[in-house]
């Protein structure tokens, strides 16, 4: 890795690991298959084609690896659940509809280094018995998709994919997707109903639970790209060697993105658990800016539950029960867990004393109710009420009471909807009017409590009369 | 410990241990045991998408102790405690498990159920007041036992398109629909006209009809009723009356062969609506837009209300008492010999007045005895060839082996004069079996009954204003050999009389007869004299009908159904 040179002024913190991201901002380096080969690529495909499926499977369980999409789910329990007597065609499908606000690191390995992906795509249809594989690609990376194009002909050429992969009788086709500009879409049920041309609307689990009935209706592992990259490092060191990378439970690397008010924001490929939130705040991220002091931290996409400033959480189990501050907030996948929050999509979005708590929850709220796919009541419903709250809060027609019924709202879809987009819509309400209700609550203006708002003044002004 | 039963499965609802079938769907295993699951996207015959929530409840399952901790001992009875699960379950599409526990009455999901109703009303029109549905609509209904009764929405509601023309019988709100997709889901697994769909997102997503298309399939009204709410309604009924005026009677549609269950909506003396009623061993719960809307000749200004004679002087038909018009045609009948007599009767008549006509022919000895044949190309979905609600009926009761086939040769025997008297009850057989005006003035003495006034009538010597299909009640057998009930939704015009009372008072003017008081005695003498009907009383029939014969006609959207619910796509 010494050998690694990185370009001027984008050279990774030192505090960082970089094995997805080895070959981000890597000097001299292209997204062609030669240069990729030259650093060693394609050679654990090679090793990986000489071992057993079911043996891949296992060292992924070894490893420990949790999906980076936002759920961390463990991946090879994940590839387990792929029905033992299978008789239908089983496909792989790579989520790359990064979508989560204040996520930003797979765009940066398919515009960067695709065949990363590609190895390890092969890599995991080989483990789970694929022989058609899908890049669900959002809309809005239309680079990124000629990019993994490009990338999927080269590897083609090589015979990394295509028929009888290097020789052996593994078959193997990648495709390309490119989706509209839906969020949903990142949910694996909406991204197969899309994939098979239909609106993204998530199925109903049960029963469709995508490694027994996926894309149509046969069995189907959907991965996040950073997760199907791991793979390849799992296969290149071995499981048992992987998982001594970062904490038990909370193994690998894996890409902070930090966004919002620090000095340096950016992606940080760090061991899971080796840093706390403080240490990536004022150290690898330089700092607050001149003069502020920090108010929140949402630290795993916008859906994830806000942290406070000045908040206790309770970590640990028995002995090592402890109540910590924010700074001292382990950036792994259970710490974040045990303070209320989650680790999910890997998106830091850091607030600091200069925000408005009122327009922050605006911001994300009309971000869920534009995204809302619309299918089912609660969030369909929901999601723009509370936008409409957040809009009269922030724009000084909001009431003490209106605080009240913006929380019941959230609740009311949390936990009842059909997928996790009704509590990725509520969380974010849920927990600002939890930690930050006195300051929402002075936005409000107390003379309004019940007065109608639907009077003829503001129909007037929507051009309504 | 109980009895094993392999297939049934023990199940706690509210409380109470019942067993159900492996595979059944939680919203109806408690619909068995009288628990009501409120729902809107939910319909035993379409997927189940889970997306209006509006059926959450409550749920738990068996206890899983860690590993290496004692399993947890089965009462007596075999059931371990239930352990409840935080996270509210829809009861629509998912199966009971063993030693599942449903509650349908806890604060949890009665919290889900006002939650799931404050939002469904957020952006909902509040115009019951002149909407159709109000009085059959859902959300209100649900609204009295879920509501909160007041609103906390203080926003301005999403506008969207409102009177969307979608098709020729079909209009659509879109502020009103709360998005079940029930419509879609019955146009595309059902109907086979996937022309309708959603666009938009979230709160702005909207019901809509794809570009250049139009709802035109001859289903197209089902969706109105499949609508929980008043977004899609009917442009027959729209406006007509509003639904808690009306009075609903069970019948059954008899423009085909199948005889497709149905509920006919009247209100003093005027049918405005019919609806499918659902019976799984006939039309599920469908039936075609055709047959539905061939209604409004019922209470038209061309029915006949009284019976008319024709006067010989004038030539032209005078209004006449019964007493008279029966006279009348029994003096004309007496003078002839039965081989000069035919009789047409009609296969959309009940069993009753068939047997009646029978016993007609056979009081005047007639030597032709037919019905009139309807036939016409199958639909593929719910619509017979045979367009005659009854043939089975006239095969059974009248003895034909072909019903129709002997026409022709009533008409020859009439041209030929052998024919000299015809006696043509319920048919117009001048626009509907091919006779002509100047074919039928040879005949001595014409009789005709029908309810409307028609070309056959024109010509006949004596006119009978006779009830229609919903003015009597009786029963038919359909295409596939189920006895059915017709029951009498409103009363006839004027002196209209049901046809078995017609030939009733004619037989007893011949001189022959006896007291029948009502078609339930028929009914009964059928019972004892047709061998098919033996044993059957009229109260055994039902609603639903019973089968009576085999034979080898298939309901074509039935076999589909039968698929689908093979497959578990559907409940069925």
């Amino acid at each position: 890795m010494s050998d690694v040179k990185y370009i001027s002024g984008k050279e990774p913190h030192p505090k960082e690991r970089r094995m997805i991201f080895k070959n981000v901002d890597r000097e001299g380096w292209d997204q062609s298959i030669e240069t990729y080969e030259k650093d060693g690529g394609y050679e654990v495909l090679k090793k990986a084609m000489k071992m057993a499926p079911g043996d891949i499977t296992t060292e992924v369980k070894t490893g420990g690896l949790r999906g980076r999409g936002g759920a961390g789910f463990p991946t090879g329990v994940k590839w387990g659940f792929l029905p033992p007597n299978n008789t239908k065609p089983v496909y792989l499908i790579c989520n790359a509809d990064e979508s989560e606000p204040g996520t930003f690191k797979d765009r940066y390995i398919i515009h960067q280094d695709p065949h990363q992906l590609i190895e390890g795509m092969i890599i995991s249809c080989f483990a789970v018995g694929a022989k058609l594989a899908y890049i669900y690609i959002r809309e809005e990376f239309p680079e990124g998709a000629q990019i993994l194009e490009a990338a999927i002909e080269e590897a083609r050429a090589k015979n990394y994919l295509g028929d009888n992969v290097l020789g052996s009788d593994f078959d193997l086709e990648i495709y390309v997707h490119r989706g509209a500009g839906a969020y949903i879409c990142g949910e694996e049920t909406g991204l197969i109903e899309s994939l098979e041309g239909k609106r993204p609307y998530p199925r109903i689990k049960p029963p469709y639970f995508p490694a027994a009935m996926g894309l149509y209706l046969c069995p189907t592992i959907v991965n996040n790209v950073e997760t199907l990259c791991h793979v390849g490092h799992i296969l290149r060191i071995g499981g048992e060697e992987w998982a001594k990378i970062g904490t038990p439970n909370n193994t690998g690397t894996r890409i902070l993105c930090v966004s919002g008010d620090v000095q340096k924001p950016g992606y940080y490929e760090v061991e899971v658990g080796s840093l706390t939130m403080g240490e990536l705040i004022n150290d690898v991220c330089g700092g607050l800016k001149e003069g502020r002091e920090l108010k929140a931290v949402i630290p795993g996409g916008s859906s994830a539950k806000v942290l406070r400033a000045g908040e206790t959480f309770k970590v640990g189990r028995g002995d090592d029960a402890k109540e910590i501050d924010i700074w001292n907030i382990k950036m792994d996948f259970d710490t974040l867990a045990a303070c209320g929050s989650m680790a999910g999509s890997g998106g830091v979005i850091v607030i600091d004393d200069s925000r408005s708590i009122s327009w922050v929850l605006n911001n994300i709220n009309a971000f869920y109710a534009h995204e809302s796919c619309g299918q089912c009541t609660p969030c369909r419903e929901g999601s723009l009420w509370m936008k409409k709250i957040t809009d009269r809060l922030v724009g000084g027609t909001a009431s003490p009471t209106d605080i009240d019924t913006l929380y019941d709202v959230a609740k009311n879809i949390d936990g009842r909807t059909i997928c996790a987009f009704g509590e990725a819509s509520a969380w974010p309400t849920e927990s600002f009017i939890e930690k930050f209700k006195d300051e929402l609550v002075a936005d409000t203006n107390p003379e309004l409590a019940g007065e109608k708002v639907n009077n003829e003044a503001q129909l007037a002004a929507a051009g309504l009369l | 410990m109980s009895e094993v039963k392999p297939d049934l499965i023990d199940v706690q609802i509210n409380g109470e241990w019942h067993s159900f079938p492996k595979g059944t769907r939680m919203i109806e295993a408690c619909k068995e045991v009288g628990v009501e699951v409120p729902h809107y996207c939910y319909h035993p015959k379409l997927t189940s998408p889970g997306n209006c929530r509006m059926c959450l409840v409550e749920m738990g399952m068996p206890p899983r102790p860690a590993p290496g901790s004692d399993p947890v001992e089965p009462d007596e009875d075999g059931h371990v405690p239930i352990s409840w699960i935080p996270r509210p379950v829809i009861a629509c599409a998912n199966t009971i498990a063993p030693n599942m526990g449903i509650r349908t009455e806890s604060e949890m999901t009665e919290e889900c159920r006002k939650g799931v109703m404050e939002l469904l009303l957020a952006n909902h029109p509040l115009d019951c007041p002149i909407c159709d549905q109000a009085g059959e609509c859902s959300l209100q209904e649900f609204s009295v036992e879920h509501g909160k009764g007041e609103s906390r929405f203080r926003e301005q509601k999403v506008k969207k398109p409102k009177n969307v023309e979608i098709g020729p019988r079909i209009r659509l709100d879109d502020e009103r629909c709360i998005m079940c997709s029930r419509c879609i889901r019955f146009m595309d697994e059902i109907a086979d006209q996937p022309v309708l769909g959603f666009t938009d997102r979230g709160s702005h997503t909207t019901l809509t009809i794809h570009p250049g298309h139009e709802l035109t399939s001859n289903y197209s009204l089902n969706t109105a009723d499949l609508c929980p709410v008043g977004a899609l309604t009917s442009n027959d009924f729209r406006f007509q009356m509003r639904v808690w005026f009306m009075k609903e009677t069970k019948t059954i549609d008899v423009n085909c062969a199948t005889g497709a269950n149905i509920t006919v909506f009247a209100r003093e003396g005027k049918i405005y609506r019919v609806i499918p009623r659902q019976n799984n061993n006939v039309n599920s719960n469908w039936m075609p837009d055709s047959h539905r809307l061939n209604i409004h000749w019922i209470n038209s200004e061309a029915r006949l209300t009284d019976p008319l004679v024709r006067d010989e002087k004038s030539g032209n038909h005078r209004v006449a008492t019964w007493n008279g018009a029966m006279q009348t045609s029994a003096d004309a009948l007496l003078k002839l010999d039965g081989s000069e007599i035919a009789v047409i009767g009609s296969a959309r008549m009940t069993n009753e007045e068939l047997l009646i006509t029978n016993r007609l022919a056979k009081q005047l000895d007639a030597g032709h005895v037919d019905v009139v044949a309807r036939e016409g190309e199958p639909d593929g979905y719910l619509i017979s060839a045979d367009r005659n609600p009854n043939s089975n009926g006239a095969k059974l009761i009248l003895g034909l082996e072909n019903p129709g086939s002997t026409i022709d040769q009533i008409r020859e025997g009439i041209a030929q004069g052998r024919i000299k008297a015809l006696v043509c009850l319920q048919e117009n057989i001048i626009d509907d079996a091919g006779f002509s005006a100047d074919e039928l003035a040879k005949l001595d003495f014409f009789l005709t009954s029908y309810p409307l006034a028609n070309a056959t009538a024109e010509v006949a010597d004596v006119v009978l204003p006779g009830a229609c299909w919903a003015e009597k009640s009786g029963t038919m057998v359909n295409g596939t050999g189920r006895l059915q009930r017709l029951n009498k939704c409103i009363e006839g015009p004027g002196q209209t009389l049901e046809a078995w009372e017609i030939v009733r008072d004619l037989i007893q003017a011949l001189g022959g007869g006896n007291g029948i008081y009502a078609a339930t005695e028929l009914f009964a003498q059928l019972a004892g004299e047709v061998p098919e009907f033996e044993g059957i009383t009229f109260g055994q029939i039902g609603d639903l009908g019973l089968p009576l014969i085999e034979t080898d006609e298939r309901i074509p959207l039935l076999e589909r159904e039968a698929e689908r619910k093979a497959q578990g796509l559907i409940v069925g």
